[in-house]
């Protein structure tokens, strides 16, 4: 029988050889990169999640949820590991993750692996970043901001990986730009609405748990959020 | 954090990862985003198959039940997973404080052990 359900990322043959070139050669500069600065900017604090968030997002990425029109959709994860290590550590979680599903499990084209980090990996976990670090620093890592970036930085995480998803295939000469976009646009709206829902539960349960694990973004590396600077 | 709060978490993380995994059988089998506008918009074919497989499709070879299968799979998944980002985290760190004890200290005397821990 043809097994449809488990196909998620780009499978090899949607990207023609130049675009899946790139991609691999800027997913591999960037990674290069984010295995530097986590290097420089490890802290104690960030290890061990790192390795809950390589459990977490695996497991996750399995759970595919249902959205309108006979269509499921899965989480990714970037923006959230972001939103808990920074964003380095996080496109190392992310290739670790993605890597495993297109070596192991083959969810992924082994083409098309350096564009599925990039999508899913990278521009995730940037673009989550930024958009948490705004809303917190705004609302003064207040619990309420802190929950409110959380959902849309993970919901224009998966805006933003739709988006470079499209451009790639139009650019391969798949589908052309006005028929990829606006569906795929359209379809992870809802998606995103899942992966916004999933990451501010990840980070509600942690803020409950244990809430030294979630920093105030400006100061990754030291001060806990919630402890609030004017005392010091 | 201490040694022992690592493994505790570390512990918890791969609890929870595992427990999802338990109702992977029962995820969405419908097409997910991707998937479903390359059906739509006609693409899906263009789609190749791996050269090879391992565990493909998230079912475990070899074994008869299928969702036994799946979450077999899940778990050895977020295993390895676990493992590599666990690996790549630890590792550098340990690069990292090495590095930094040896400029910092690269004066005084190897044999003492110097407390890091800040």
């Amino acid at each position: 029988m043809f097994n449809l359900p488990m196909l998620m990322h780009i499978p090899d043959g949607f990207l023609n050889a130049p675009v899946a070139g790139v991609m691999y050669v800027v997913a591999g500069i960037i990674v290069a990169v984010a295995v530097w600065q986590t290097n420089r900017t490890l802290n104690e604090r960030t290890v061990p999640l790192m390795g809950v968030l390589g459990a977490f997002i695996f497991a996750a990425q399995m759970m595919n949820f249902p959205v309108a029109g006979g269509t499921s959709g899965h989480m990714l994860g970037g923006a959230l590991a972001a939103i808990l290590v920074g964003p380095w550590a996080a496109i190392v979680v992310m290739t670790s993750v993605i890597g495993v599903q297109a070596l192991i499990f083959q969810d992924g084209g082994l083409a098309a692996m350096g564009a599925n980090i990039f999508n899913m990996g990278i521009l995730t976990a940037f673009v989550g970043f930024a958009v948490y670090w705004v809303a917190s620093t705004i609302g003064r890592g207040n619990r309420r901001a802190v929950l409110g970036g959380t959902f849309a930085a993970a919901w224009l995480s998966v805006m933003i990986a739709a988006f470079a998803t499209s451009a790639e295939l139009a650019i391969s000469g798949t589908s052309p730009w006005h028929v990829v976009l606006p569906a795929m646009m359209g379809v992870h709206a809802l998606v995103g609405i899942g992966e916004g829902l999933i990451s501010v539960g990840a980070v509600a349960f942690t803020l409950g748990t244990r809430p030294d694990l979630v920093r105030a973004p400006a100061v990754m590396a030291t001060a806990p959020i919630r402890v609030s600077e004017e005392r010091a | 954090m201490n040694r022992r709060n690592w493994v505790v978490l570390v512990a918890v993380g791969v609890g929870i990862g595992v427990f999802i995994t338990l109702f992977s059988p029962w995820a969405s089998s419908e097409p997910d985003g991707l998937e479903r506008v390359a059906e739509d918009k006609g693409f899906i074919h263009e789609g190749k198959d791996a050269p090879y497989e391992v565990i493909a499709d998230y079912v475990f070879p070899g074994v008869e039940n299928e969702r036994l299968a799946t979450v077999l799979a899940g778990v050895v998944g977020v295993l390895i997973v676990t493992g590599i980002s666990l690996g790549a985290g630890f590792g550098l760190w340990a690069l990292s404080r090495s590095r930094a004890q040896r400029a910092g200290e690269g004066e005084e005397a190897s044999g003492s052990h110097s407390g890091g821990d800040g």
